[in-house]
Formats: structure tokens, sequence, C-alpha cells
């Protein structure tokens, strides 16, 4: 599946044209979306919040899961550049009247809806998604089960460029839930794509995939010996509903030992950055005077999604217009 | 003029010199009591912007547009993030901008750049002042204000702005200007 993913969302030239995995991209094409992501900041600063590069295409979210700061950064991100924006929350609309995906697509692709963010539950959705659309509209991942969260891991790449800029000297710490989350996934492909030194996962053995130190990380069950010498601590949102199942005892325990507190960020380098894709859970994965503590950029998480989510729209957008143009860089437009 | 491959510094030194003539005489018969803001684009139109800057003897830095996100054939060249995001570090509400590029020849990228200044703000007046003019090739009813030279070329060719401020004439290439 890596190699038909790679394929599939990339153009003829290399450029992407869908965004549904970290996986099988190349260090220039992350650098080419945080640079661009760099040029969106200062349009988030402006008096119009905005800027005209997708102006008259249409982007549907569709959201087969629930999410409240993914959809509304994407949907903040297409506004801010002059896209029309469709929210459909499909786990109440079609599907629930037994519509199929591919009925609810093909009837988007007829309202001529250029663009799809989809977020489902089931892993590969978002690939089986754009290996059915027409080839004038690209499809971001927004989440696929326990699979791949791609910009959300660019949006904390992004967040620790600007931090830390250089991710070769940099030592990376995530704990927490490994094993259900695709955003550690994508964080791990991102982070080894852009030469970080050092990934350790930590959790407790039940919550680290099986195979993970085949992704490229140094695995520690033990929180305070991971911390030492580390630029970068990644929390992991701890998912309640895997509290019912027999992998964690409770609540507590987990944060006696996992959890992010004070005194363990202090084990880490002095000016090292906390990290949380939330939504957190205060008490339960991190410490709430750490979530809000000087070395937290949370927010500043939140805020450079809206400028990488602009730059990967953006990207495939052009790069579909460009292929389907034709004419690839014989700009005629001088001055 | 085609048929040289280089207009030296002193040549564009004196067009700037005129230029920034120009402006003064500009600005004193309109606005006396008002002082510019200097925006140049990127990147040639920021090299003039700064020499014009001395001359005017203005203190702030001038401001720089990146207008990639406002071109009109963003489907065709996509973007460049090398070129660095817009920098404007004063209000253009109710100020005189002086909007600076190296080459005026469609217009298109004056377009855009107008475009943008209007999402920062409402600017009192925008004055262009371009090193060249090409002679031909508009394809918008946008001319400059002020000029340093008018000049013709062919269609193939295009002027290139050094940062020692001498001039390239280069055949053109794949690559958008500023």
């Amino acid at each position: 599946m890596a190699t038909a993913t790679q394929d599939i969302q990339l153009c003829d030239d290399g450029g992407l044209k869908h965004f549904l995995t970290i996986e099988g991209l190349n260090k220039q094409r992350l650098t080419e979306i945080l640079d661009t992501a760099e040029s969106f900041v200062g349009v988030n600063n402006k008096a119009t919040k905005k800027v005209p590069l997708l102006r008259g295409k249409t982007v549907a979210n569709l959201f087969f899961e629930n999410s409240t700061r993914t959809r509304t950064t994407f949907e903040l991100a297409a506004k801010r550049l002059s896209a029309d924006v469709l929210n459909i929350n499909v786990s109440v609309s079609a599907a629930s009247k037994g519509e199929t995906l591919l009925d609810t697509l093909r009837n988007l692709q007829a309202m001529q809806c250029d663009m799809f963010v989809v977020r489902h539950s089931a892993s590969g959705a978002a690939h089986f998604i754009a290996s059915h659309v027409e080839p004038h509209v690209s499809v971001i991942n927004a989440g696929d089960g326990q699979h791949s969260h791609p910009t959300q891991a660019m949006l904390d790449m992004f967040a620790i460029r600007r931090n830390k800029s250089d991710f070769a000297k940099l030592k990376v710490v995530i704990v927490g839930d490994i094993l259900h989350s695709r955003v550690a996934r994508s964080q791990i492909h991102a982070l080894n794509i852009l030469g970080t030194r050092e990934i350790v996962a930590v959790g407790p053995k039940t919550l680290l995939p099986e195979n993970i130190s085949e992704l490229g990380v140094t695995v520690e069950h033990n929180l305070e010996k991971a911390l030492p010498d580390t630029d970068v601590v990644i929390g992991l949102r701890l998912q309640k509903e895997r509290m019912r199942s027999a992998l964690l005892s409770t609540e507590d325990e987990y944060f006696r030992s996992y959890g992010l507190t004070e005194d363990r960020i202090k084990l880490a380098k002095p000016d090292a950055i906390v990290m949380h894709p939330g939504p957190t859970n205060r008490g339960v994965e991190i410490e709430a005077s750490v979530a809000d503590g000087p070395q937290s950029i949370i927010l500043e998480q939140v805020t450079g999604g809206i400028a990488t989510r602009m730059a990967i729209m953006s990207i495939a957008m052009g790069n579909i217009e460009k292929s389907l143009s034709g004419s690839r860089t014989d700009s005629g437009l001088v001055n | 003029m085609a048929d040289h491959s280089t207009i030296d510094q002193d040549e564009v030194a004196g067009w700037l010199s005129s230029m920034s003539n120009e402006l003064q005489n500009l600005l004193s018969a309109r606005h006396a009591n008002k002082t510019p803001r200097i925006v140049g684009i990127k990147t040639g139109g920021v090299i003039v912007a700064r020499e014009l800057n001395k001359r005017l003897g203005l203190d702030d830095e001038p401001g720089e547009l990146n207008i990639s996100f406002y071109r009109d054939d963003f489907s065709r060249v996509g973007l460049h993030p090398q070129v660095g995001a817009s920098k404007i570090g004063f209000p253009i509400d109710d100020e005189i901008i002086i909007l600076v590029d190296d080459v005026l020849y469609s217009g298109r990228t004056i377009r855009a750049a107008m475009n943008e200044i209007f999402d920062y703000g409402r600017p009192e007046r925008i004055i262009l002042a371009t090193l060249i003019s090409r002679a031909e090739g508009r394809e918008l009813p946008i001319c400059a204000d002020v000029t340093g030279a008018e000049l013709k070329l062919s269609s193939h060719q295009n002027f290139k702005l050094q940062e020692n401020l001498s001039l390239e004439i280069e055949a053109r290439s794949c690559q958008p200007q500023s």
C-alpha cells in the first residue's frame, strides 16, 4: 500500500496533489510545505485576513468523525484562501440514511467541489476517496482511523521549526498512547524525514505498538529516564474510551507514571518546549500548570495550524491546476 | 537598447536620482505635510525601494510585498515560498504609499500589489514608481507616476536588476519575475 499511496498523492512531476500520508514524501516536499506555511503567517496578521488564491474553489469538509479543532482550522484556512466551504457532518446525514461513501462523494462531485477534506474512523478512508475522485479534485486527509493525520504532523513540525530551527540537533520525546495515535505515527514519519537526531517513544507496553522501533524510534517505558537532554516533549491525548479496555488500570496511575508534570519537565533541557495535539485531559496526561506554562506551545500549534493547512491546500490545488492546464513552467507573466 | 546586455550602475544611479527628485516634487505639491511610506515589490522592487528610501531621507525601513498569493497566474506558476513573506512594519490607513517595482511591463504585478496593500488598510494615495517602464506590452490600464527610464525590449527579453544596481538584459526565463 505504501507504493500505491505514494503514487496516488503525487503528480507526475512529484508535486503534491492529494495529502494523504507523510510516508513516501521526501524532505524537499515537507520543507516546501513548511516554507509556504511561513509565508502565510503574515496573512493571518493582516487587517483583512484573506488572500485570493482559492477564489472560486469549493472545499468540502467531509467529517465522518467528530472534530472541532481540526475542522474549524481547516474551515478558517480555506476561507482565508477565499474558497467557499461546505461543512458536512456525514455521521448525522447521508450515512445514517444508508447512502454509501461513494454515493456521497459522487453527489459532492456533481456539485463541482474542488477539494475534500476527509476525516474518517476507518484507516485508509482518505486514500480510498482519493482513488475514486475525478482528476480535478484534491483530497486532504484530516485523520483516518489509527493510520495517519498528516496535516497535524506538519503543523507540529512547523511549530518545532519556528522554536528550534534545526531538526538534526533535536531530541524529541513522544509520550502516551502511541498505539492508537494516528498523530504520533505521522509525527514520527515527519520527524525522521526531516532528519531529527533522536526520537523516543515513551508509554506503557500496552500502549506502544509492537513493531514501533521499526519506525525509527527508541522505545522507553520510563518517562524520567527518557527526558534528560530533550528539546521537544510531545504529550498525546489519552483516549478515555481506551480506559474501559484492559490496556490501562486507572487515570490516576497513568498520571503518576506518564503525566507531564512540572517536576518531570524540569528533567528536560531548560529551554525544552512542550506540545500536545489537543484536546488535553488536564490531570490525566498533562498537568494544568504545564499546559498553561511558559514552555507550552500548545496554542501556538493551533495558530500555526491555520497557516500550515493554508499551505497544504494551496500547494495541492495549485499542482492540480498546473497538471490540468498542461503549462507547467512557461509563465507568460512578467512584471 | 536591446543590443546591450548590461546597463551599468552609474546610469541606473542617475535614474534613481531623477526618480527621487520627481517624487519630491510630486509630494511637496500635494502632500507637503505628510511623510510618505515606501513599499517595494519583492524582489527587484525592494532593491529600488531601499535606494529611494535613502535618497528621500526616510527613517522607516521600506515595506516588502510578496505578491505571489495575489497573482492571477497562480495556477500556471504555483507558489514561490522562497520569495518570503510580505513585511509591512507600519500602518497603511490614510498614508501616502510609494509603491516601487523595478520594471513595469504587463501591469499585472502592480494590480496584485495594490490588492494586497488594500488588505492591510486604506491608503490615502498610492504613487507608483518604477525604475523602468517598458514601452510596450501593457495588459492593464496601469502607468507609473514616476519612472527612471522608458525602454523598449523584445518580448523575449527581460530586465533583471542586480543587487549592485546594474541591470542585466536576459532571455526570458521560466521563473516569474518580481
